[in-house]
């Protein structure tokens, strides 16, 4: 591996990092105009034409507010909890297979992966680096040093960890099917036709995981810790301006992480006819996206206890149901 | 048992209708009015604010008598009178604070020359308290002989069906 794999992952990081951070950024544009479409009004549409300069103008607020630090805070887990949260959510990127083989329009010395880091278990590492992203929150709600930050910050937690169980079993059996926890072996398996999609063998598996990846990224209908925070208050009441700006862009990561791991595992990755690979992973992951923020214009909250019940007692057993079924399938 | 795989049914139909109710928004018109650069027309009487109006000769028709003054609940209008050239009596001071005002029409009743009433006009904000208090001469209309003659007959149907009024 010599200087040329160096270069060439050095420009797709900085490639997927620019892209990454302006899409978390027009993520929320898209929110809120999709959702004032959807509740029928329409959504901001004063800074630029049709709003779209609009998370410039909030990033440049944002950028300007003062930057309080109550007294009674853990000074440094109270700045470190932003950066745990943030953080992971950008490492998940490393190993998503966004296109096949490319060279960038001949820039590059040969044709390169379409993925930054293809490790043969990229799949662990996805779902260990985004239980990592638990932390950032626990530490938040603990570090603020006020009761409402920490009963938000552990409800929140608490949610999180419960769903993590069904998340991770859920994809049990993709990785049944498909025999390897390479992602990027798993899309050129589904890559040579529309039937192959783990989507057909494995409904309940995408439902469950769907579900799950919901409640992991606190989204509505989930979102009691959301609301709360906009009611009384939450793990990131204390923070202001950049901090609060890092919880908020590691949420839409995080969104926009777990739809490109549903699209790779389960629909495809950047497979397609005609267009090129590129586009149809941005267009699916642009669908769940869509679906994400459908859901919140349509879904009122679940109660806490609802919730939790219905993570332990629903969704972990239909995701032990499921592994035990597709073990047998492949078995036989 | 049948109970709950039943409820399971239930909601896997009910579910994609809620959704698609939501759905079906998104290609309607929304029901935003564009603010700044739309304004909806007022009500025809609704009550924005203070004009003082004048006869078709220009003289005033505030005789400075008080009575607007009384029948303000909120106390917001201040007046001293005097005597003009012709004898008659006037308002040297006029003055209403309109963050006091609430712009309930109660002195345009009260009023037994037709002097003072409510126009449409609303968006008068600003950062400063002391531009609240009109005096006189932001009030009054402008003299009608400086106008076109239709523009003020124009002025008198608009105000008589209360709608579009000028700002001053």
């Amino acid at each position: 591996m010599g200087a040329e794999y160096f270069i060439t992952t050095v420009v797709k990081i900085l490639i997927v990092i620019f892209v990454l951070l302006t899409a978390c950024a027009y993520a929320t544009y898209l929110e809120r105009k999709l959702l004032g479409h959807l509740q029928h009004r329409i959504g901001p549409s004063y800074a630029g034409p049709f709003g779209l300069l609009q998370p410039l103008a909030d990033g440049v607020k944002l950028i300007f507010k003062e930057d309080i630090v109550p007294d009674n805070v853990e000074r440094f887990t109270f700045a470190l909890a932003p950066i745990v949260s943030f953080v992971p959510a950008i490492l998940v990127f490393a190993v998503i297979p966004f296109t096949s083989e490319f060279d960038l329009f001949g820039l590059f010395p040969s044709a390169t992966k379409g993925v930054i880091s293809d490790l043969p278990i990229a799949l662990l590492f996805v779902f260990a680096i985004a239980s990592l992203g638990v932390y950032g929150i626990v530490l938040a709600g603990w570090s603020s040093g006020s009761k409402y930050s920490l009963l938000g910050g552990i409800r929140s937690s608490a949610q999180m960890i419960s769903y993590e169980v069904g998340y991770g079993l859920s994809i049990v059996g993709v990785i049944l099917v498909a025999q390897t926890f390479s992602l990027t072996e798993i899309v050129t398996q589904q890559a040579d036709s529309i039937l192959h999609w783990h989507i057909f063998r494995q409904p309940l598996g995408f439902l469950l995981y769907i579900i799950c990846a919901i409640a992991e990224t606190n989204r509505a209908p989930f979102d009691l810790p959301e609301a709360e925070s906009e009611l009384v208050a939450g793990y990131h009441t204390e923070y202001s301006s950049m901090r609060f700006s890092m919880f908020f862009i590691s949420e839409y990561a995080n969104m926009l992480a777990v739809s490109a791991i549903a699209v790779t595992l389960f629909f495809g990755g950047w497979s397609g006819p005609i267009l090129p690979p590129i586009i149809w992973f941005l267009a699916k992951v642009f669908v769940f996206m869509f679906v994400y923020i459908w859901l919140r214009a349509t879904f009122p909250r679940f109660r806490y206890d609802q919730l939790m019940n219905f993570g332990w007692k629903v969704l972990f057993p239909l995701a032990l149901l499921n592994t035990m079924v597709t073990a047998a399938f492949v078995m036989l | 048992m049948n109970e709950v795989l039943k409820a399971i049914v239930q909601t896997f139909l009910k579910m994609p209708q809620g959704m698609a109710v939501t759905f079906k928004h998104l290609f309607l018109k929304p029901v935003t009015l564009d603010y700044p650069r739309k304004k909806k027309p007022m009500a025809p009487r609704f009550m924005g604010r203070h004009y003082l109006e004048r006869y078709d000769d220009g003289s005033e028709r505030c005789v400075c008598c008080g009575l607007c003054a009384a029948a303000c609940p909120a106390d917001c209008i201040y007046m001293e009178p005097d005597e003009n050239e012709k004898g008659e009596r006037y308002a040297k001071v006029f003055e209403v604070n309109l963050l006091r005002c609430i712009y309930c029409g109660f002195c345009e009743e009260a009023c037994p020359e037709e002097a003072i009433f409510l126009g449409h006009y609303y968006e008068f904000s600003s950062d400063n308290r002391d531009s609240f208090i009109w005096t006189k001469e932001d009030m009054l209309v402008p003299h009608p002989r400086k106008e076109n003659p239709f523009k003020t007959l124009y002025r008198r149907v608009r105000r008589a069906y209360g709608i579009g009024d000028k700002v001053r």
